[in-house]
Formats: structure tokens, C-alpha cells, sequence
């Protein structure tokens, strides 16, 4: 039960992931906070490559990082986001905001530790390369995979439907 | 390796995207936290599908799943944003607390 080279790259790489998505949330400056989130992503993304999902990490990088992101800085320049510290971005319910936050940590994190405390990750057999997850996906998630595309479709064009403007108004 | 790292992680993402999902008043930061819980709950379903050895990779699956419904959720909620933006010049959450047009 001594911490592995896994356990320790894994425990290094959520640190860094903790720490940048809690800069996320208190930062005063915008467009950093959106930095910060690329930072937090992109070790979420390296925890994927310790725990052998490859194909999860490398959608990760691509969704994630290189689209979401992207579109979170478009959107603040369209909604002319202040440049530089400002202290609006924040409400006036912190205190509350902290408590349920707080309290939400330790319940669960009791009830994982609780239930997960001695459990072990086997992370030496299983290679959920991307050949294996394709086979998986196309094989037994096929009707899934398609309704989301179809989804897809229906949120671009109602994305598009949404900010066009009305004839005549 | 140990699961409860992964769950930890997890707990701690979750967490924190709910701390700035109730904290903000920008929209866009909102939708920020949004993707932070999101990541917090995908940590989770890979942690468990490799935990289990699943066969038919469901954790991963969903995971993937997931993702792809968090780019449709941006796309569409800037489009909302942007509209708010044209219709009252902030986005700031608790300015816009109109559910009608002024009577004329």
C-alpha cells in the first residue's frame, strides 16, 4: 500500500489542477481565469494519461483546451469583458458560497474515502488505447454516439438560430 | 495505484466549480465553473471504468459523451449570453431580473 511512481505523478499532476481551478474561481481578472482553466484542464488531462485512458486525455486536449477555451475568450471579447483586475466579477454571497462549497467537499470526500479507502487501481494490464475504445464505442455505443451527433447538429443550428437577428426588429 | 486519489481529485474539481458557480456574477466565469464540475464528475467515470476493467469501456464512453455535450452546452449558452449582452448591455447574472418588456 506504499504510494507507487503513479500514485505520486498522479497526486502532483491534481495538485496542479486543484490549485489552477481554485485561481479559476477567485481570480479578479477575467481573461487569466481563463488561462488558469487551460492549466486546470490540461492536468486533468495528464491524470487521464496516468490512469491509461489515452483517448480521453488526447479529447481532453482537443475539445477542451483547444475549442472550449478558445470559444470562453471569444465570448469575453464580444461581451467586452474589462481588461485588468476588477472586483464585480465576484457577488456578495461568499460567505454562503463557501459554506455550501465546504460542506459539499467533506461530504463527499468522507463518503469516498469512506468507501474507496483501500481500493486499488490496476493500471498495468488494461490499455484503453484509442483502438480499443473505437471498437467499444462503434460496437455497443453506436445508438448513443449517433443521437449525440444528431444533438450536435441541433445545438449548432439553434446557436445559430439564437443570435441571429430578427427581420424587421 | 490508489482509487481514492482520483475520487479525491474528483470531490475537489466538483467542489470548487460549485464554489464559483455560486460566487460569480459574470456569466462567462459561470459557465467556467460549469466545465470544472464537468471535469470533476469525468475524472470520476474514467477513474471507476478502469477500476472495473470494463468490457464495454462504458466510463470512458460517457466520458467521451460528456465532453462532447459540454461543447454543445458553450456554444449554445454564449449564443444566450451574447443576446443578453445586446438586450441589456452586461452580463452580469442578478442585473438581469426583467421576465417581461417594460409596458408601453
Amino acid at each position: 500500500m506504499s504510494p507507487t511512481g503513479a500514485d505520486i505523478v498522479f497526486a502532483l499532476l491534481g495538485l496542479v489542477s486543484l490549485a489552477s481551478a481554485f485561481l479559476v474561481v477567485i481570480s479578479r481578472q477575467i481573461v487569466h481565469a481563463a488561462l488558469w482553466l487551460v492549466v486546470s484542464l490540461g492536468a486533468v488531462a495528464g491524470c487521464y494519461l496516468v490512469m491509461t485512458a489515452e483517448f480521453v486525455a488526447w479529447m481532453q486536449v482537443l475539445i477542451y483546451l483547444g475549442a472550449v477555451v478558445v470559444l470562453l475568450l471569444f465570448g469575453m471579447m464580444l461581451t467586452r469583458a474589462p481588461i485588468g483586475p476588477s472586483d464585480d466579477l465576484t457577488g456578495t454571497n461568499r460567505v454562503a458560497a463557501l459554506f455550501a462549497a465546504t460542506a459539499l467537499t467533506a461530504v463527499l470526500a468522507v463518503l469516498v474515502v469512506d468507501a474507496y479507502g483501500n481500493s486499488m487501481l490496476d493500471i498495468d494490464g488494461s490499455h484503453a488505447s484509442a483502438s480499443v475504445i473505437g471498437e467499444a464505442m462503434f460496437r455497443f455505443w453506436v445508438l448513443p454516439f449517433e443521437a449525440l451527433s444528431v444533438l450536435l447538429l441541433a445545438a449548432l443550428v439553434g446557436a445559430i438560430a439564437v443570435t441571429k437577428p430578427h427581420e424587421g426588429a | 495505484m490508489h482509487l481514492v486519489l482520483p475520487l479525491l481529485l474528483s470531490v475537489g474539481l466538483f467542489s470548487i466549480g460549485t464554489y464559483g458557480l455560486l460566487v460569480r456574477r459574470n456569466a462567462i466565469l459561470m459557465l467556467m465553473s460549469l466545465e470544472l464540475m464537468l471535469n470533476g464528475v469525468n475524472v470520476s467515470l474514467v477513474a471507476f471504468d478502469v477500476y472495473w476493467k470494463d468490457l464495454l469501456h462504458a466510463g470512458q464512453s460517457l466520458a467521451i459523451f460528456v465532453i462532447t455535450i459540454a461543447a454543445a452546452e458553450i456554444g449554445l449558452g454564449l449564443g444566450i449570453l451574447l443576446l443578453l449582452f445586446r438586450a441589456k448591455g452586461t452580463i452580469a447574472v442578478d442585473e438581469a431580473t426583467e421576465l417581461r418588456e417594460e409596458l408601453s
